[in-house]
């Protein structure tokens, strides 16, 4: 009896001992990084690397945040999260309505259309960037944050998860609110949005961090220091030929860039978490 | 309030006909069963009259209004759905409000309203509640809560205790009746259940294949049944049929199908009996018994007699007779000819 309880808690410390191994491997760079952030540039270039965080922290991060390099971090910061939170709301909202059309309406040519959006899947931005190019600098988008949003909006992969989701919903529940009353749009807001809404949130979180990782798009488009976004605006840090580079404020900027992502993984992971207990259907 | 009446009312789904043609008047306050087996069209039928589905030809008149061409909301109708369609994100107020919130009632009418139902129907306990945290009896008040809050001039319910076990169902077919009583608002009420079917309507309709094979009090549907489709689906154990030549000194058409139903059957002896076969098995129910006999035309006959009756042995010759007035005789279209 004891003997069991025993070689539970070995296996409960074998467990915990691998993760945390685990945990330290994966975030020692990150924490290369936030050292290298914190001390200067002689000393880094200097071997061997500080292993402790210098005293530099907050000289490297405002300098980061106030001047960076072409651009402000605190502006490249801020059109990446415009452009992450117009990617990941516009798709959920195209993907929603038009996953709503495919599944509620009956329209000459329907199931062309659905083939139409599904076909779309197996074009990667990249296959269609010149030409998606060429359409936006036509339409003077180039250096805006329509131009960094709109080609990037539509999503078939999302639209086809609505459309698979709205098909459990079962027949009767939407003519149980045609007998209520409800027109289509009100049984779309009042009834299919709020069943939708875990879909939702896992949608947001992964389209959130979609949209923040772009880095081929902003670089076609952007020209303009002011309008580049954080993931890119790092690339564009790093010196061209002899300059040397200023390594403490790219690892601050490169720590800077972590912490949006990471604070929408913690708190939509909290409303995931609690849509997934409560669910429903 | 209102009567409905049904007008030579079709349905095609595409090139299949599936409802060939119904008329009924329904009376004000009357409490209609729609019965028959499955896939007969019962289900159509009765979403013909919700609108929420198109009618190919004839007239459905609700009130005095031809509703053809109205959306459900416009009908003054109410329904209670099979899964009971609640909506999961709404709690049990926001459920029965719904319908009420769209039409602009305003607040304190719609509490006022959710407030009585729930009392008529003991919800009160579990207004605050999601569906998911109720049982299947309490869902189900919930989906009948949501009609009657409403206050429409026609209830139509489709198979609405078909989820429910079997005591709950006895129990809420007697509140559903008494509700209706109650409330006196016309009801349209689809099942495949004969009980539920002869215990709830004023009048039924026995459909099959899309046809109102007979529309009367279930009295007169049980006593008098107008096809031999009518006479072998309502009553349990189902009536017997043999042909002419197995009743002895039977003088009539010689074409068509008898019938006498079990509990009309009595053993005898052999020389009244003008019925006869081997007793194939037994079955004690408690208060009766069911004896079933193979004919010598290999027809089965089953008899239904009080539980102390004395029952044949298996493979004893047995001899059974039945008062002339309880004879059904069917033509060879399976019309009733007396
Ligand atoms: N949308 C539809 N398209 C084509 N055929 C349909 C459609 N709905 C129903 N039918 C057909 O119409 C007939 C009647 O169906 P209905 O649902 O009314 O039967 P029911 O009497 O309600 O049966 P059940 O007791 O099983 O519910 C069936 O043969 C069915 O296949
Ligand atoms: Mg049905």
């Amino acid at each position: 009896m004891s003997g069991m309880v025993e070689k539970r808690g070995q296996g409960y410390w074998l467990t915990h001992v691998t993760l945390i191994t685990g945990v330290l491997i994966i975030f020692f760079p990150i924490y290369l990084a936030f050292v290298a952030s914190t001390v200067t540039q002689p000393e880094i270039v200097k071997p061997p690397m500080p292993l402790l965080p210098g005293d530099h922290f907050l000289e490297n991060y405002r300098e980061a945040l106030v001047s960076g390099i072409n651009a402000p971090v605190w502006r490249m910061l801020l059109n990446s999260t415009l452009m992450a939170l117009g990617i990941a709301l516009g798709k959920i909202i195209i993907s929603l309505l038009s996953a709503f059309a495919i599944v509620y309406f009956r329209f000459p040519a329907k199931q062309f259309f659905f083939w139409l959006i599904f076909l779309t899947l197996m074009l990667p931005v990249e296959v269609r960037i010149v030409p998606t190019y060429e359409v936006v600098a036509n339409f003077g988008m180039l250096n805006s944050y329509s131009g960094l949003i709109l080609p990037l909006i539509a999503s078939a992969t999302a639209t086809f998860l609505f459309r698979q989701f709205f098909l459990t919903v079962p027949d009767e529940l939407a003519e149980a609110a045609r007998v209520d009353g409800a027109k289509s749009m009100r049984f779309f807001i009042d009834i299919l949005l709020p069943m939708s809404r875990t879909n939702i949130a896992a949608l947001f979180v992964i389209l959130f961090i979609y949209g923040w990782n772009q880095y081929l798009w902003p670089l076609l488009v952007t020209t303009d220091p002011q309008m580049n976004t954080i993931v890119m605006g790092i690339k564009q840090m790093f010196p061209s030929g002899d300059d040397i580079a200023n390594w403490p404020v790219i690892m601050a900027t490169a720590m800077l860039a972590m912490l949006p992502p990471i604070t929408v993984v913690l708190f939509m992971q909290k409303l995931f978490i609690k849509g997934l207990i409560e669910t429903e259907k | 309030m209102a009567g409905i009446t049904l007008d030579s009312v079709r349905k095609s789904f595409g090139k299949n006909e599936v409802i060939h043609g119904i008329d009924i008047d329904i009376r004000d306050g009357e409490f209609i069963v729609i019965v028959g087996p499955s896939g007969c069209g019962k289900s159509t039928l009765l979403r013909m009259v919700a609108g929420l589905e198109t009618v190919t030809s004839g007239d459905i008149t609700i009130g005095d209004r031809r509703v053809n061409d109205l959306e459900p909301m416009d009908r003054d109708i109410a329904m209670v759905f099979q899964n009971y369609a609640l909506y999961p994100h709404m709690s049990v107020f926001q459920n029965m409000a719904y319908g009420l919130k769209i039409a602009g009632t305003p607040k304190v009418e719609i509490e006022r309203r959710v407030a009585d139902t729930a009392k008529l129907l003991q919800l009160e306990d579990f207004l605050e509640r999601r569906p998911r945290q109720l049982s299947g009896g309490q869902r189900q008040r919930v989906a009948m809560g949501r009609a009657i809050v409403r206050q429409p001039s026609v209830f139509l319910f489709d198979e609405p205790l078909s989820n429910l076990d079997a005591k709950l169902r006895v129990q809420m077919r007697l509140e559903i009746k008494a509700l209706q009583q109650k409330l006196g608002v016309t009801s349209l009420y689809v099942t495949h259940d004969q009980v539920e079917a002869m215990t709830l309507a004023e009048r039924m309709i026995v459909m099959n294949d899309g046809v109102a094979e007979q529309i009367g009090e279930p009295r007169d549907v049980y006593a008098k049944p107008a096809t031999n489709f009518v006479a072998g689906f309502i009553g349990s154990p189902p009536m017997n049929f043999f042909g002419p030549s197995a009743l002895k000194g039977y003088t009539g058409d010689s074409g068509g199908t008898l019938g006498v139903r079990p509990e009309h059957l009595t053993l005898c002896d052999e020389t009244r009996g003008r019925l006869s076969g081997v007793a194939k098995y037994t079955e004690v129910l408690g208060a009766e018994t069911l004896v079933h006999l193979v004919m010598n035309n290999g027809e089965s006959l089953t008899i239904r007699q009080d539980g102390d009756s004395p029952a044949p042995d298996p493979g004893d010759n047995c001899f059974a007779d039945f008062e002339s007035s309880n004879l059904n005789v069917f033509d060879s279209q399976g019309r009733r000819v007396t």
